[in-house]
């Protein structure tokens, strides 16, 4: 099938909102190029489940593309017959794979990537983005369970602001809640403000969206089954194994009982689509804050990064009849240190990155390091200061 | 680096490695001690040998060569580089998946199949130029591999070599399942075979040259339960295929040995501490490969060694990745990476920054060896070959 030949009734098992959306825009998808609107479509699928800050990029791409839909980059690549015949309007994931696969193998995969850079660049200044209430802030704890440390925090953020080593906690984990909560009351709006934690999240306040790698492990469980008898089977296809999970619904693994279906989405796709997040608790917090900024793009993010679990070297694993689970809190305070910054360097791809502010504890610890655009770079300060102010300083 | 071109970020990739290098070791430039006279009135002898080792999983300047990284690889700054020639600027332009990527570099050409598949190379291996065109036995050449899917990395399926004429391939960790598994429930030790960090879940049925346990006595003079005892005190897949590799050395002494390692690639899983503790540990195992080698009467003084990482990982710049955990955004610095010669051809202490590629490795062995990788797409490199 040929984009020129869609019709309303192609879209008719897409879900209600987003078959209205195409429906709407039917004329301008007949005349996009076959290389790019499956990953359009991609993302119009789920467009029921998706955030607010998602739909707003989306009708940005649809207005920009109205006056620009001959996208040369894209034209411009070679595809096969087999791909043009695949289900790409109703499974535009699994065509995406099989794209990348064909671009990958013919050589077309940095024409692609330039395209889509372009793409992505111009449709994004063609109009201006939405004015924040608030500037936007991060904060990550790191390093919980360790009691002494010798790796040096922070290494990958201390040119970009004030390492604090004197900082007073008591507290601290509440402290940090309470800060974010404060502004989750003063500037409310749809999942604006996130707290996402290794542990349980269950005092957290109600006014932050709340995810935790602890509350999902009877998904996680669930889905590690169904992943390990695919292992198990006789013929292995790594392409069917990514359509099983591309497909999977939330009530599959045990979610989509709650109220928030966004939300219950969301939350199964970091099981799905990260890797190493159903059993790495580090993994799964920097993944999940990750994908919160680039969806979401909330105003307020905390991540907490608890210990993950150790993986025990392959003598220890041949002498053990059974895995018994241990935690490794040293290896987690690395694993924490880079995610803090990959969740710095993430907030910084937002609107407002000028104004952004950024903040990671060492918990329970007297080490933090702030960088605001009010704060100096690169330097140490050896005054204590309370938890409380610090946070001031940034929220 | 935003708005640079690819040339740019590669040339600035290659010249952080080269002052970083000068820094600590005083490498001085290939250009001044290399020319093309040099290649003049050269015969391959026949007795040299090659061992190679790749790094499917790479490791990125950031965690290596850089300030922050040093403290990661101290083996290969103080040990191996003041003897090495090393290139800082090599690129691979194929498909970044580490069996595929691993075919292209044994075949010397950009192999195009999918990653996955358990399928063999399209196009004449290494082992099947220097087996068929020297005429050596089938002993000679060997490949150690970490997974399953490596398990026709040692032929090809070219109509003018193929079958029979390539090289034995033992992938440590099945046989290391089997051994095991043969002394007890099979269930409790699935995990060796779950191998492949690109994908969670992959256990192509195997087919081609790999030797199974039977074979394990005969070949390494090595019983099933020696081998099995020996594996309960190493900590890594790794540590296992060198511990192959060095059994290989001694008991059959073959002349071109291929070892891929492939701890470093659980990054895949996104712990970023673990990822560190592989490269260490590949820091390691190559200086331990150079020991056995210079230790080896079959071996030192006539051996060349090159190791190389099959590609690199994604930068923490590219909005596309996830920083070290994949190499899926086809960045300059997923594609560009270094290579370390040693041997007694090799002259000590130079850096090269001529962009060459990975496929070039196959032709330059070539001319080492004296045969002709006539279907590789790579040029012999000069200071080498």
């Amino acid at each position: 099938m040929l984009p020129s030949q869609l019709t309303p009734a192609s879209f008719s098992a897409y879900p209600p909102e987003a078959k209205a959306l195409a429906e709407s825009q039917l004329e301008l998808l007949r005349r996009l190029p076959l290389a790019f609107l499956p990953l359009l479509l991609r993302e119009l699928i789920v467009y029921d489940w998706k955030f607010p800050a998602e739909r707003a990029e989306l009708d940005r791409q649809f207005r920009y593309l109205s006056s620009n839909p001959g996208l040369p980059g894209f034209s411009q690549l070679k595809l096969s017959r087999e791909l043009e015949q695949d289900d790409w309007v109703n499974s535009p994931a699994v065509f995406s794979e099989q794209l990348s696969a064909h671009l990958w193998a013919t050589r077309q995969i940095d024409a692609f990537r330039a395209a889509a850079t372009d793409y992505i660049r111009r449709a994004t200044a063609s109009a201006p983005d939405a004015a924040l209430p608030a500037h936007r802030l991060g904060v990550a704890i790191i390093g919980q369970g360790v009691e002494r440390n010798e790796y040096r925090l922070f290494r990958k953020l201390r040119p970009n602001g004030v390492y604090y080593s004197q900082v007073k906690h008591q507290n601290g984990v509440q402290t940090i809640l309470d800060a974010a909560a404060a502004r989750a009351k003063e500037h409310p709006a749809p999942y604006a403000h996130w707290y996402i934690d290794g542990a349980s999240t269950s005092s957290t306040p109600p006014s932050l969206t709340a995810v935790s790698y602890a509350a999902l492990a009877a998904s996680r469980a669930t889905l590690q089954a169904r992943m390990q008898k695919t292992y198990e089977a006789s013929v292995f296809d790594p392409e069917a194994f990514r359509t099983m999970l591309a497909q999977l619904r939330p009530e599959e693994v045990g979610l989509g009982m709650s109220s928030d279906a966004v939300l219950d989405r969301f939350k199964l796709s970091l099981l799905t689509e990260g890797s190493g997040t159903q059993v790495f608790a580090t993994t799964f917090v920097q993944w999940a804050a990750r994908e919160t900024l680039r969806r979401a793009q909330p105003i307020t993010l905390v991540a907490r990064f608890t210990p993950r679990q150790r993986e025990k070297q392959m003598n220890e694993l041949l002498a053990e009849r059974q895995r018994k689970p241990e935690l490794d809190p040293a290896g987690s305070l690395i694993d924490a240190d880079m995610g803090a910054y990959y969740t710095w360097l993430n907030q910084q791809r937002l609107s407002g990155d000028d104004k952004s502010a950024f903040l990671v504890w060492f918990e329970d610890h007297s080490d933090a390091i702030a960088i605001s655009p009010a704060l100096a770079r690169g330097i140490r300060l050896d005054t204590p200061i309370e938890l409380a102010d610090l946070v001031a300083k940034v929220a | 680096m935003r708005g640079f071109s690819p040339a740019e970020i590669s040339r600035s990739i290659s010249q952080s490695r080269r002052n970083f290098l000068r820094s600590v070791t005083g490498a001085g430039a290939a250009a001044t001690l290399f020319g093309p006279s040099m290649l003049s009135g050269f015969v391959a002898p026949r007795n040299r040998k090659a061992v190679v080792v790749t790094f499917g999983g790479g490791a990125r300047d950031d965690e290596t060569f850089m300030p922050d990284g040093q403290e990661n690889i101290p083996h290969l700054l103080n040990e191996l580089i003041p003897h090495a020639t090393f290139y800082t600027n090599v690129v691979n332009k194929g498909i970044l998946g580490h069996y595929v990527a691993t075919a292209s570099i044994v075949t010397g050409v950009y192999e195009t199949f999918n990653n996955f598949a358990a399928v063999s190379p399209n196009n004449p291996t290494v082992f099947e130029y220097f087996r068929k065109d020297l005429k050596r036995p089938a002993t000679d050449a060997w490949v150690v591999a970490p997974s399953n899917g490596f398990a026709r990395i040692g032929e090809s399926g070219h109509k003018a070599y193929g079958p029979g004429v390539g090289a034995g391939v033992i992938l440590p960790k099945r046989l290391l399942s089997a051994a095991l598994s043969s002394q007890a429930d099979d269930a409790r030790y699935q995990h060796l075979l779950r191998d492949n960090y690109e994908t969670p879940l992959y256990a192509p049925t195997l087919a081609g040259n790999q030797i199974e346990l039977g074979q394990m006595a005969e070949v390494l003079k090595l019983s099933v339960d020696d081998f099995a005892a020996h594996a309960r005190s190493l900590a890594s897949p790794d540590e296992l295929s060198v511990y192959i590799a060095k059994q290989l050395m001694r008991q059959l002494a073959p002349s071109l040995l291929w070892v891929t390692l492939h701890d470093i690639d659980i990054a895949h899983s996104g712990a970023f501490s673990l990822y560190i503790d592989g490269i260490k540990r590949s820091d390691r195992l190559c200086a331990e490969l150079w020991t056995a080698i210079q230790q080896n009467p079959e071996y030192a003084n006539k051996t060349t060694m090159f190791i190389l990482p099959d590609f690199g990982r994604d930068s923490d710049i590219d909005s596309g990745g996830n920083g070290f955990q994949h190499h899926r955004t086809g960045d300059t610095l997923s594609r560009t990476t270094w290579m370390m010669v040693l041997g007694p051809d090799v002259k000590q202490n130079v850096v090269v920054d001529r962009p060459i590629e990975s496929i070039d490795l196959v032709p330059t062995l070539g001319r080492y060896f004296g045969f002709e990788a006539r279907y590789s797409g790579g040029k012999p490199i000069a200071e080498i070959a």
